[in-house]
């Protein structure tokens, strides 16, 4: 069986002038080594081309930042398209808004959100259906045969008869001039042959010998090295400086300055980075040269009660219900600690201004505001501007923001050379997009069988999206409000936002507000569990009587922990529940106690995420965000004094290492759904997994990440 | 004044001065950008490489300190991936954004030089100075094992 789709016409247009052979031929040498196409590239459409000698390339519109979109876009388009999914080439998409946007996310070419698969699940397929059927369509004018007694299979059109056989290739340069399909009939799942099996990452071969070219690998001719001095408050400004023994140093080619500060501009990175040792820079620190973390969160927590609500959900009265006389009621409050990226390859990027054009090669998750900004930071239009995404060295979303990109491209336009801009770690986590800290104040009323009848929840942070995109400050958010309604069935409740600015310039990381909301959340529906002397599974079972993919996942992840039988001595267990990006997941987290601090030993994952693309993948994203959650919810908290960020590397600013990892049990439900994101939900529910785990083990509920001695002590 | 040193087998004749770093010399001035920068202090492994046959930092080491003497680098591993680490790699699909793997890889091959047999305890030891921030480390320590089992000549 099959389901045939109409497609928009101006939502997939023939776009071979948004690519050309050259670009293309240039991102397929940056991902995956010289792919040589002989002749002419055709594209039939934009995330098809094909040269007439049947190298086939394939498109992602989606940067490749660890999270496996470099392969599973292709297997979506593969698909349809009946090719050899090991035989494909891999380029990145240039920047195309209508060509390339995320619908899911409103339109822009961004990577984020967990929504790569879900915007593409459908289109990608759609797209390499249609390339199938201009090919048929190309083989039958050809062959001058009805096009439905052919067939395209894996990368050959063929028919009955004899001498009816052709590649791709053969056929690619008719194909492209023949109109794009508008309907075109796409395989029943059942069907599939490279969807939903597990396939080797096609960038895991570049990713083992050393040739995968990410940005700070990029090499132009007559590449020059940029150092930048940065003001050690964010937001402040050059006063002054002196760049006169900085100009002595070897190899020191010029001193500019830019707005974010002085770059120091040399024949290789290391003399660029030395010199910038010796310049002398004199600060205008700006409104921030005051801020500390203490009365950040000193005013978050005042804002919490002063500031202007936005109502994400009523439901009856619960104000009524909890202060009525004589109710049982539960009030608490959880804090969340700013944060940091800390993606390991330290924010870069190659910029080559000559005068009416600019060339950016580098690792973005932003493409069309990345040539947007650029172009009007240095006076060009967009079409001038040409951006090449290589591969990332981790994104987590701190490479949505281009601060670095205008940087790159301001220095190379002072220098009138190619510039390859690169950050040390140092600069990197001083000058981070930070995770905002947070407050929640959570109440509920609880009837006589211990189960909540009512319940308020006030989310209270700054607004990243008020920052990226502009939202009014009296809009709600959507990225503030991320499983802040939990599944549990409660007859009456209230969750409302406050938007606070705290100071600090905050930045969408990995999961956003899914990881404070769902700390919150599962943090309080233990505490509500342990007040009614129940088992924290059961309890959070007959409050999910409703929703069978609650029931499954939460059901599984117990089973397998074994939270029917006890733990080993000195063993306890903590259990986790969430829906985010349109994924049901259940964590068990499995810890002990040693000198006042948690060891975490085991994590069980059961997760709901729909139809799956590349299970394996899924499997390592999975394992993946455990990990990334457990060095915040264990260690991490970036913190600030006299406006300047205290932690300044990895001795300073955790992160998790190998002989720390627990053993990770990850269980995926074979399912129909339509498909989930699974980049970031796991990195929410660690934490909470973990904090109910330590309630377990020692009585003390942890309210306040991150879960050190000292804030378990004092809990 | 030049340096002489081998890298990944050859003599070469470098120009940076003593105290570049090794790893700028291998990645600027040799164009072997394999090995990689994460920190600058030795605390993430990204860098690693090995001076003669020993892991080291190499964003912490000056050139000065290789004079003479032999530096390996990711790309001497082999570059068809037919090292049984990166079969290995490959075979449990290791790396996510890779970044961090050349120094994985790196380190791992010098854990295998000495111990074809490694326990969870040796793999700790000789793995917790590389920094993953995908978190790829369960199939680290697993690809470990395989490429150790092929190695000793004994099934996976």
């Amino acid at each position: 069986m099959t389901q045939t789709l109409t497609v928009s016409r101006r939502s997939f247009i023939k776009a071979s002038s948004a690519v050309s052979a050259g670009g293309l031929l240039m991102g397929v040498s940056i991902a995956t080594g010289p792919a040589r196409a002989a002749g002419m590239v055709h594209t039939p459409n934009a995330w098809v081309h094909i040269s007439d000698d049947n190298v086939i390339t394939l498109i992602s519109a989606r940067s490749e930042m660890g999270q496996g979109v470099y392969t599973s876009m292709p297997m979506l388009i593969a698909e349809e398209l009946n090719v050899d999914i090991k035989r494909v080439k891999v380029a990145m998409a240039p920047p195309n808004t209508k060509i390339y946007g995320n619908a899911l996310l409103g339109g822009p070419q961004l990577t984020g959100g967990s929504t790569s698969v879900r915007d593409g699940w459908e289109k990608l397929r759609v797209a390499g259906a249609q390339v199938r059927e201009m090919l048929i369509t190309a083989a039958a004018d050809k062959w001058k045969v009805d096009r439905s007694t052919l067939k395209a299979e894996n990368g050959l059109v063929t028919g009955p008869a004899k001498g009816q056989k052709a590649t791709y290739g053969q056929l690619a340069a008719a194909a492209s001039k023949v109109p794009v399909p508008e309907k075109v009939a796409l395989k029943d799942p059942s069907q599939f042959r490279i969807v939903g099996k597990k396939l080797t990452r096609l960038d895991t071969p570049s990713k083992v010998n050393g040739t995968a070219v990410f940005g700070i690998d990029v090499k132009l001719p007559g590449l020059v090295y940029a150092s930048l001095e940065q003001s050690p408050v964010i937001g402040g400004t050059v006063k002054s400086f002196d760049a006169a023994e900085t100009k002595k140093m070897p190899g020191v080619i010029d001193v500019v300055q830019i707005p974010d500060g002085v770059a120091v501009v040399a024949d290789t990175y290391w003399h660029a980075l030395k010199a910038r040792r010796a310049l002398k820079v004199e600060w205008d620190e700006g409104a921030n040269a005051n801020l500390n973390t203490a009365a950040m969160l000193a005013g978050t927590k005042a804002a919490a009660g002063t500031g202007k609500p936005l109502v994400l959900k009523t439901v009856g009265d619960p104000d009524a219900a909890i202060n009525a006389q004589g109710a049982q009621v539960v009030r608490a409050e959880y804090i969340c600690p700013n944060l940091s990226h800390s993606p390991l390859e330290p924010m870069n990027f190659t910029a080559w201004y000559q005068g009416n054009k600019m060339d950016l090669i580098g690792p973005t998750q932003w493409q069309d505001a990345a040539q947007a900004s650029i172009a009007k930071a240095v006076g060009l239009e967009p079409a001038a501007v040409s951006l090449q995404t290589t591969f990332l060295g981790g994104g987590f979303g701190r490479r949505i923001d281009i601060d670095f990109i205008i940087q790159a491209a301001q220095i190379s336009k002072a220098v009138k050379k190619p510039v390859k801009l690169l950050w040390t770690r140092e600069d990197d986590m001083t000058h981070d997009f930070y995770r905002p800290m947070s407050v929640h104040n959570i109440a509920a009323a609880v009837g006589p069988d211990g189960k909540p009848t009512a319940m308020t929840f006030r989310f209270t942070s700054q607004s990243i999206t008020g920052r990226v995109f502009g939202l009014p400050a009296e809009v709600q958010d959507p990225l503030m409000t991320e499983a802040a309604m939990a599944p549990y069935e409660i007859a009456s409740t209230r969750h409302d936002v406050v938007k606070h600015d705290a100071g600090l310039r905050v930045g969408y990381w990995r999961s956003v507000s899914h990881f404070q909301n769902a700390f919150a959340n599962e943090g309080f529906i233990d505490e509500l569990a342990a007040a009614a002397k129940a088992d924290p599974v059961a309890y959070r079972a007959a409050l999910v009587s409703k929703s069978p993919r609650f029931q499954n996942v939460l059901k599984l992840a117990a089973d397998k922990a074994g939270w029917g039988s006890a733990p080993a001595a000195g063993r306890s267990r903590g259990v986790a529940l969430m829906e985010g990006y349109d994924t049901y997941m259940a964590m068990v987290a499995e810890i002990s106690m040693k000198d006042g601090e948690p060891v975490v030993h085991r994590v069980v994952a059961a997760a709901d995420l729909g139809r799956m693309v590349n299970p394996d993948t899924v499997e390592a994203q999975i394992q993946s965000s455990i990990i990334f959650g457990l060095s915040a919810a264990l260690w991490d908290e970036i913190t600030v004094d006299k406006g300047r960020v205290q932690q300044t590397n990895f001795d300073k600013y955790r992160l998790m290492r190998n002989n720390e990892v627990p053993q990770i049990d990850v269980i995926l439900v074979q399912s129909t759904e339509k498909p989930g994101g699974i980049g970031e939900p796991a990195t929410a529910i660690i934490g909470p997994a973990v904090g109910n785990a330590i309630f377990a083990a020692t009585g003390k509920r942890v309210r306040r990440m991150p879960f050190t001695k000292d804030n378990i002590a004092s809990a | 004044m030049a340096t002489t040193l081998k890298v990944n087998g050859k003599t070469v004749s470098v120009k940076a001065e003593p105290d570049t770093p090794l790893l700028w010399v291998v990645r600027d001035e040799l164009g072997l950008t394999g090995t990689k920068f994460g920190c600058g202090a030795a605390l993430c492994g990204a860098c690693t490489v090995h001076l003669d046959g020993t892991p080291i930092r190499s964003c912490q080491t000056p050139l000065s300190a290789a004079a003479g003497k032999s530096v390996s680098t990711i790309e001497s591993l082999s570059r068809n991936n037919s090292h049984p680490l990166q079969k290995a790699w490959i075979a449990h699909d290791v790396p996510q954004c890779g970044y961090c793997q050349s120094g994985q890889l790196m380190s791992a091959a010098a854990l295998l030089a000495g111990n074809k047999n490694p326990s969870d305890a040796d793999i700790d030891q000789a793995m917790s100075g590389n920094i993953c921030r995908c978190g790829t480390y369960v199939r680290v320590r697993a690809a470990i094992k395989t490429a150790a089992a092929e190695m000793r000549g004994a099934k996976a």
